[in-house]
């Protein structure tokens, strides 16, 4: 082709989708793409603040892992996204979108809350911690089950019916929370059963956190191993990525997406019920923070692959811990930590585009022979 | 001058070479087809010279000049208009509307004037279109006509049809030829992309052919015949009939009676329709397309909610069994063996992000009591899918969404007759297949005939129906317009008998 036959017409780029890539040269990519959300970040860094990039990054790693204490933190905060995110995990799978995360964490911690504060001094703790656990599960699973129910049986909506739940389970924590006040006008419940203890989950020798952490790790494996290789798990796939063919295979559709959610919304409740027994023995209305939904973008980040969860809700942990940090440290506020995590996190997700797309500019031929070539090596056609 | 030359363009997506190398000629005021199986590149050439693709190599001139061709607003500027085999129409337009739908014209809409001229345009060619009819209420051959007239009157001189009479009865598409005639006559140049050989030989001044995204050659219509196509396409020697075994010791098998089904919308599908498939024989349904076809198989699948009617099978001891009002599992669970190759391959028979093995466990998953899944069976079976069909494929852990339309049906074929059916129900078994993939399918059909098994083929081809089955049931507007014996079945009665029941007095 002469260049003489080319128009100035012609665009000066197209965009292909590529058929696969090796993951060897995916991961190059993703690299790539955090390295050059840090130069970005480096750069937006001085910009706006005249502070030296590097000192900058050096305290975001400080905030997460400067000490044992804040390792500690990390680990405990990592393990409640995780938990999140793995509960969404199922469902997502199935094309169900719960945003629900949120109230039905809320609902399981409000469950063992209220069995600590009613049942503190009925029964010993070793029988308490089951009972709010079963009914923290429970009502978890229920609160998911519920818009899951109107799914299955009329179609109804589930991304709103979800985040409608959100609400109610806020609102009930809230009557409960002045009922519960503690003292009397403070508006908090407090800490529950501070004197005795009861239905207190035990720590780990003297590491208060480490049960949280290791229960999350061993549901992330369960779960893993639920999804991949057990035949629920084979019916979810099934159902998320074609209902028509669930059917002509002869699955119930129905009770699939029932009882995915019920499987759901119980670990949500689990996840509530460890931040109430476990960690922090009070229940505010902003317990969940926001995570119930931050799971929601790990879980999508990891392309809900639980193990893959495990490194990204770290991630996300690190560079909150880290953004808390740099605001005390620099006198910045906490929003330019979240600039910066915006910035990792636009780059993260654009890498995904670079790998299923291939951007061929003008006058490039380097595409054509490329596709030549694995033409040649044995391609499908 | 050719009015259109294509020159060593090269199209890529990812890794598949979809057009290497390829320089075609279009002369002014022929009628030329565009020969080649499914994936050889037709469209894909097609869609590089009407503006929707752009060529990763190679040059387009037009009446000798170079030109590059961005979009399809540009390839009308050069006159050239593609009519895709999906219709692009807007259902609740009326057909004016849809056909001015994104002109930029001097002053205000004015649709009365534009009526105007669709109406000229179509007295010139023989359409037959009212201009304020919705598109709704139009049948697939009227709209299909709807989208000639859009190109029509967005001046083209080049019109590309895309496999157009894929969706025609064989009486629409001696009406659509006949317009493509007029059009020539009236000096304009029309490319059919078809695989359809007994259509090139009636319609085409020149035929040209590609073979896996290659350009093999052209020549005359005149001066070649389907054999010589075949081999062309194919790249070798391929025997053109279909083999018709005699029906082995029919009895009957499945006993549709008075079968009437509604849509949710309340339409009626299918109006007290009875019939009699028998063991050891194919039995062909005929019809337009939305005839009824899919609710016919999906009512005995098990998968259909049924107003009226029943559907018994025969045990091989005489003993019925009435499939209506259960579902897939407890029709297996009578000891039914039904296997059904539906109509939309990945959206309902597989999974398309799965792979071959998840694919064959489909229908055998629920084996054993584990809670977990036995992969070791199925794949063994997807390894010998693949190697006793010939699926083309990189693993058993390819999804098959990655395999090409033949191989994609040969995986669902071969699952669904590995569990030794009773009962073989397949839709549309051959579509998108090219003639290799296609005489694979009749073969394995006619394998189960003579494994005494009840064959239900639903088909569009009138031409494979005739040769194929031994009796073929037409349909109309969801009832039954008659049953005829393939033997005897003359293809213009049948086609008669698609469009009103019973087909008719005027031809008898």
């Amino acid at each position: 082709m002469s260049k003489a036959s080319k128009s100035s017409k012609e665009p000066l780029i197209h965009i292909t989708k590529r058929k696969t890539m090796a993951w060897q040269k995916a991961w190059l990519i993703r690299i790539a793409s955090i390295v050059a959300a840090l130069i970005v970040c480096a750069i937006v860094t001085t910009s706006a603040t005249g502070l030296d990039p590097f000192s900058v990054f050096s305290k975001i790693l400080e905030g997460a892992f400067g000490s044992e204490r804040k390792i500690w933190i990390l680990g405990k905060e990592t393990a409640v996204l995780l938990c999140i995110s793995v509960a969404m995990a199922p469902a997502f799978r199935m094309k169900f979108w719960n945003l629900g995360g949120e109230g039905q964490v809320l609902i399981g911690a409000w469950m063992t809350a209220a069995c600590m504060i009613y049942l503190g001094d009925k029964v010993p703790t070793p029988i308490l911690i089951l009972i709010s656990l079963i009914g923290a599960t429970a009502i978890g699973a229920v609160w998911a089950g519920i818009p899951a129910f109107f799914k299955a049986r009329w179609n109804t909506n589930e991304t709103l019916f979800t985040l409608m739940m959100n609400y109610v389970a806020i609102q009930l924590v809230a009557y409960y929370i002045i009922i519960w006040e503690s003292p009397k006008g403070s508006g908090k419940v407090g800490i529950i059963n501070q004197a005795t203890n009861a239905g207190w989950l035990p720590s780990i020798g003297s590491y208060q956190y480490l049960l949280n952490i290791l229960v999350v790790a061993a549901v992330t494996v369960l779960m893993y191993i639920y999804l991949q290789y057990s035949k629920h798990g084979y019916e979810i796939a099934v159902v998320g990525e074609s209902q028509s063919t669930a059917r002509y295979v002869g699955i119930k559709v129905d009770r699939v997406i029932i009882r995915t959610l019920l499987l759901s919304g119980g670990i949500c409740g689990l996840c509530g019920f460890l931040m109430v027994a476990g960690t922090d023995h009070t229940i505010t209305t902003t317990l969940a923070g926001g995570r119930g939904f931050l799971g929601v973008l790990v879980a999508w980040l990891a392309q809900f692959n639980p193990l893959a969860m495990v490194l990204v809700s770290l991630l996300l942990c690190v560079l909150s811990r880290g953004a808390g940090e740099i605001s005390t440290a620099f006198g910045l506020n906490q929003s330019f930590g979240d600039i910066l995590t915006g910035i990792i996190l636009f780059f993260i997700i654009g890498s995904e585009f670079f790998i299923n797309y291939r951007i061929n500019f003008r006058g490039s031929t380097k595409a054509v022979k490329d596709a030549k070539n694995a033409g040649k090596e044995g391609g499908l056609h | 001058m050719a009015a259109v030359s294509m020159r060593n363009i090269t199209k890529i997506f990812g890794t598949i070479v979809a057009n290497d190398d390829v320089s075609l000629d279009i002369h002014k005021g022929e009628i030329l087809s565009l020969l080649g199986e499914n994936g050889s590149g037709k469209t894909t050439l097609m869609n590089m010279l009407s503006g929707i693709y752009f060529p990763d190599a190679g040059q387009i001139y037009i009446d000798g000049k170079p030109v590059t061709i961005a979009s399809p607003r540009e390839a009308y500027e050069y006159g050239i208009g593609m009519i895709h085999q999906h219709f692009k129409l807007v259902d609740v337009f009326t057909a004016a509307e849809n056909i001015v739908l994104g002109l930029e014209e001097e002053g205000r809409l004015d649709l009365t004037r534009a009526g105007e001229r669709i109406r000229k345009i179509c007295d010139t060619y023989g359409f037959d279109v009212d201009p304020k009819q919705k598109i709704y209420n139009m049948s697939v051959s009227q709209k299909q006509t709807v989208e000639i007239v859009k190109v029509l009157y967005r001046g083209a001189d080049i019109l590309i049809l895309d496999e157009p009479t894929a969706v025609l009865t064989p009486q629409e598409t001696e009406k659509l030829f006949a317009v493509l005639r007029n059009m020539k006559k009236d000096g304009k140049t029309v490319v059919i992309i078809t695989h359809k050989l007994h259509e090139v030989e009636e319609i085409s001044d020149r035929v040209a052919v590609l073979r896996k995204g290659r350009y093999i050659g052209e020549m005359k219509t005149s001066e070649t015949n389907a054999q010589e196509m075949t081999n062309m396409m194919v790249g070798r020697e391929v025997a053109l009939n279909i083999e018709r075994p005699d029906p082995v010791d029919p009895k009957p098998r499945i006993i549709v009676d008075n079968l009437t089904v509604r849509s949710s919308d309340n339409v009626l599908k299918l109006d007290e329709v009875s019939f009699t498939a028998n063991a050891g024989e194919i039995l062909g349904i005929a019809g337009i397309s939305g005839c009824g076809q899919k609710e016919l198989l999906e009512a005995i699948a098990g998968l259909q909610s049924v107003e009226n009617g029943s559907i018994r099978y025969v045990h091989d001891n005489g003993e019925e069994e009435e499939l209506l009002g259960r579902d897939p599992l407890q029709i297996a669970g009578l000891g039914v063996s039904l296997s059904f190759v539906p109509e939309d391959r990945l959206g309902m028979g597989l999974v398309g992000s799965m792979d071959l093995t998840d694919n064959m466990m489909l229908r055998s998953f629920r084996r054993g009591k584990s809670v977990f899944t036995d992969r070791k069976t199925p794949r063994k079976l997807a390894e010998k899918v693949v190697d006793e069909l010939e699926v083309n494929t990189p693993g058993v852990s390819t999804p098959v969404r990655r395999l090409s339309g033949g191989n994609v049906q040969k995986v669902l074929v071969g699952r669904e007759i590995a569990s030794s059916p009773t009962v073989l129900l397949s839709a549309y078994a051959v579509r998108g297949l090219d003639i290799n993939s296609s005489y694979t399918i009749y073969d394995l059909l006619n394998q189960q005939k003579k494994n005494r098994v009840a064959v239900v083929y639903v088909g569009e081809d009138l031409d494979v129906l005739l040769e194929l089955c031994d009796r073929i049931l037409v349909l109309c507007g969801g009832r039954v317009s008659g049953i005829v014996e393939g033997k005897k079945a003359d293809k213009n009665k049948v086609g008669m008998m698609m469009t009103r029941l019973g087909g008719g007095d005027d031809d008898e």
